[in-house]
């Protein structure tokens, strides 16, 4: 006890005395190293010459700001978190019961799904609520739904995929080109039915890619299985490029029909069963929209539906036994060939019904949406919303694809760094900032711990050490 | 009834000149023995006799290169463990197995592991899933008796107050136990077991003693076993095999073992002055010098007499049919040396040892 005491340093320095000295060495470095990336910049001219901008007001600001966020840190924030720390371990450990909103989470979180594009349009109108439910619902559900199906294969089977979006683009091709076809072939009266019939049938293609894709590389593991999965999206992706008679090439695929409403109304102006002339409505594209968000909200909610369940049946046990160990499944009886393979055809099939949507969303496909990066990006969400979780999942994907977008509102950041200031161009470095950040401080994901799928007394959570990120 | 009584007689398990070959090492050379059902066999031998490579054999692990292992069912039905493929072995011929490095689905709670033992069984009642996704046929039926017999196990396993914890907080003779446990969950007629005791203090090892009885004498399983721990072997086992460098040199009752002097020499603790006092009474001095040398354990068999250390897959795959061809210096061999004293004192015969195994 006394060691402890004496041990303590003999001048007690005031945290503001601290936070300013720090606040004065962060700037310095700040200075040292922006002096040359901020500070000046090279530009051509009128005459097309290399001259040299300088930028001090705006060197200045940033190294304000680094020196500000340091003495902030530094003279509040640690002695706040100190105290807190202090405080909850000198208080006893009260098991927290969870209020109305933690217990029905997500019977809310559902809600208020389906009341978003009400709140949307009675925020900002009509035609405001355009971007809100376009750019951002419909986006953000896509990628949970992509996310939500790459979970099956890497969150609970364990395997390391990084061709995903082959699956992806499976899907949206079928639809673009089975789909254009069946609505030109189909009598007029039944042309509605191409997609519901093309939904499935993109989910089922996209599963018996996932087969295909599974057979070669069952006795693969770890950073073999990424290797392969990752040359197996790009021979999709590189198929649909060069195989031009059918797929166009990287012109892509236009004019892909819309989906309609069984038939009753469509969501063609030229059409005379269009919306706004079956329910007497100003013209508008928000309807549309509309009913493309409620079709992949009810695609999303299918997915997490057939998730749920399947976690509780014995594949889906099957599934998160291979993750913790191979050997031991085998050791019981489990075929973990079938498994590996039901695991990756179920989560192809996910990617499949997403791919369809995407198509029948933009009117056009093309090679360029299933590039390398979009695969990282549903990986990333999977990763950053900590495998296997559902609502951790859905969340990463509303932090990372809602987060890009809304750093392209962020037009307010021009008063700060001046005019020639685009937030556009910065948004992928603060994404990847924000990524590194959320990992420091949650290393498994938004929710690490694991929902048992049987219980003999109480369902309680297990904790992320015990579980195993799967070997491949 | 005399078919069931006929049927009571044939072993469970019959391995007939197993050989195991890992390029040019020999993990096993020759091996028969028997299982007898309904009784609890050791399989017990130095590090790196090559015990474990015999389990992994049975549980088709591995595919030994030669030789031919028979199990036969209660029903009279029998399977021929080296032709069917892994997961195979569990569902159809029920043997089931425990690793020496344990392995249970750590992440999972207690009564999930032994929910996945009985896969086969649920996966079946589900109609391979696709009918208890839509909530029709019995699964849910199935489902509740499941987590019956898994309650049933962790009754048996002292593990039920513990039924909802991740399996890897058990401490390690808990986790012994549910390994038990989740075997046994598969319904097996096979249970082996690789070295259950290894770690255990006292206690927790006269609590598998009573587990493994209890297995035996309720459910009627037949149990193989491989064990160092010599109390647990004499007080439990009902007939032991001894190997050593891959070959059985002994096989019997765990009496006749105890007292079989190969036995003596080989494992149970006489150690190289011992050999070479006996020895040097014959005068046999170029024994004694072979004696002294040690066996070569950069070719020959590990200390660790696991084979399983590593994951399965990077071990199955390394042998190949042009690896160098290494032997194991007889000298190394102490059971051996104690044949070729017998044969040197009987001295009428012709000098050719006998083959340790060859009793």
């Amino acid at each position: 006890m006394a060691a402890i005491t004496t041990s303590a340093p003999a001048v007690a320095v005031s945290p503001i005395q601290q936070g300013l000295k720090e606040a004065f060495y962060a700037g310095l470095i700040a200075f040292g190293l922006f002096v040359l990336f901020i500070g000046l910049k090279t530009d051509q001219n009128i005459s097309n010459e290399l001259v040299l901008v300088q930028r001090w007001g705006l060197l200045a600001t940033v190294v304000i700001i680094v020196m500000a966020v340091r003495f902030l840190y530094v003279a509040y924030a640690l002695p706040a978190l100190a105290s807190r720390k202090a405080a909850k371990a000198a208080a006893p450990a009260v098991a927290a019961e969870p209020g109305f909103f933690g217990r029905h989470f997500q019977q809310i979180a559902v809600a208020l799904l389906f009341l978003f594009p009400v709140i949307a349009i009675s925020l900002s109108g009509l035609q405001g609520s355009l971007k809100w439910i376009d750019n951002f619902g419909i986006q953000i559900l896509i990628y949970v739904m992509l996310a939500w199906g790459l979970n099956i294969v890497v969150g609970l089977a364990g395997l390391l995929d990084l061709g995903y979006v082959a699956f992806y683009a499976v899907g949206a091709y079928a639809y673009a080109l089975i789909g254009t076809y069946l609505y030109a072939v189909l009598p007029p009266g039944y042309a509605w039915m191409a997609f519901w019939i093309l939904l499935p049938a993109a989910g089922l293609m996209a599963a018996f890619w996932g087969v295909i894709l599974g057979f070669p590389v069952l006795r693969l593991r770890g950073d073999y299985l990424a290797i392969v999965t990752l040359a197996f999206g790009e021979i999709i992706r590189l198929v649909l490029i060069n195989w031009r008679e059918v797929t166009n090439g990287s012109a892509g695929i236009s004019g892909i029909p819309k989906v309609e409403f069984f038939g009753w109304f469509t969501f063609n102006v030229s059409n005379p069963n269009y919306i706004a002339k079956v329910f007497d409505l100003p013209t508008s594209s928000v309807y549309y929209k509309i009913f493309l968000y409620y079709l992949i909200l009810l695609l999303c909610l299918l997915t997490a539906y057939v998730t749920i369940r399947l976690r509780r049946m014995p594949v889906g046990r099957a599934w998160e036994a291979m993750r913790e160990d191979e050997i031991a499944c085998r050791s019981l009886g489990i075929n973990t060939t079938t498994t590996k393979l039901t695991a990756f055809a179920t989560g192809a099939m996910f990617a499949g019904f997403a791919g369809s949507f995407f198509a029948a969303r933009q009117g056009f496909v093309s090679p360029e949406s299933f590039v390398f990066i979009e695969s990282a990006i549903i990986l990333a969400i999977v990763v950053l919303g900590g495998m296997g979780s559902l609502v951790g999942i859905a969340f990463a994907a509303l932090a990372m694809i809602g987060g890009t977008e809304i750093l392209r509102e962020l037009q307010f950041l021009k008063q700060v760094f001046g005019q020639d200031f685009t937030p556009e161009l910065y948004r992928m470095l603060l994404f990847g900032m924000a990524m590194v950040i959320v990992m420091l401080w949650k290393p498994r994901g938004f929710v690490g711990s694991r929902e048992p799928t049987a219980f003999l007394r109480e369902r309680r959570a297990v904790s992320a050490s015990f579980t195993k990120e799967g070997h491949g | 009834m005399s078919a069931a009584t006929a049927m009571s007689d044939t072993p469970i398990l019959k391995v007939d000149h197993l050989s195991m070959k890992f390029g040019g090492l020999v993990a096993i050379g020759d091996l028969s023995f028997e299982a007898r059902r309904g009784e609890i066999t050791a399989l017990i031998g130095p590090n790196g006799a090559g015990k474990t490579t015999v389990f992994n054999c049975i549980t088709g692990f591995y595919k030994p290169t030669e030789g031919m292992i028979t199990l036969t069912r209660r029903d009279g039905s029998a399977y021929l463990l080296e032709r069917l493929p892994n997961h195979e072995i569990p569902a159809y011929a029920k043997v089931a197995r425990t690793f020496q490095n344990i392995r249970l689905f750590s992440g999972m709670t207690l009564l999930e592991n032994l929910l996945v033992a009985q896969h086969n069984k649920l996966m079946k009642a589900s109609g391979y899933t696709v009918m208890g996704l839509l909530g029709i046929g019995g699964y849910r039926k199935a489902a509740s008796e499941a987590v019956d017999l898994a309650k049933y196990w962790l009754e048996k396993a002292e593990l039920v107050d513990r039924a909802d914890d991740p399996a890897g907080d058990l401490p390690y003779g808990a986790q012994r136990r549910l390994e038990i446990a989740r075997a046994m969950c598969t319904g097996p007629e096979l249970l082996c077991l690789d070295e259950p005791a290894a770690g255990l203090n006292p206690r927790e090892s006269l609590a598998l003693n009573t587990l493994l009885n209890d297995i035996k004498d309720n459910t009627g399983t037949s149990i193989l076993l491989i064990e160092h721990d010599m109390s647990v072997v004499m007080q439990i086992s009902d007939h032991v095999v001894v190997l050593e460098y891959g070959r059985k040199i002994s096989d019997g009752d765990p009496t006749f073992v105890k007292s079989d002097p190969r036995v003596i020499a080989a494992y149970l603790g006489v150690d190289d002055e011992e050999v070479t006092d006996v020895l040097s009474e014959v005068g046999d001095d170029q024994v004694i010098e072979q004696l002294d040398a040690e066996p070569d354990r950069a070719h020959g068999p590990a200390d660790s007499s696991s084979m399983m250390a590593g994951s399965v897959s990077d071990t199955i795959a390394h042998s190949d049919d042009y690896g160098e061809r290494i032997t194991v210096s007889p000298s190394a061999s102490k059971a051996r040396q104690i044949d070729e004293l017998e044969a040197r004192h009987k001295a009428a015969k012709p000098g050719d040892a006998k083959r340790g195994g060859d009793k």
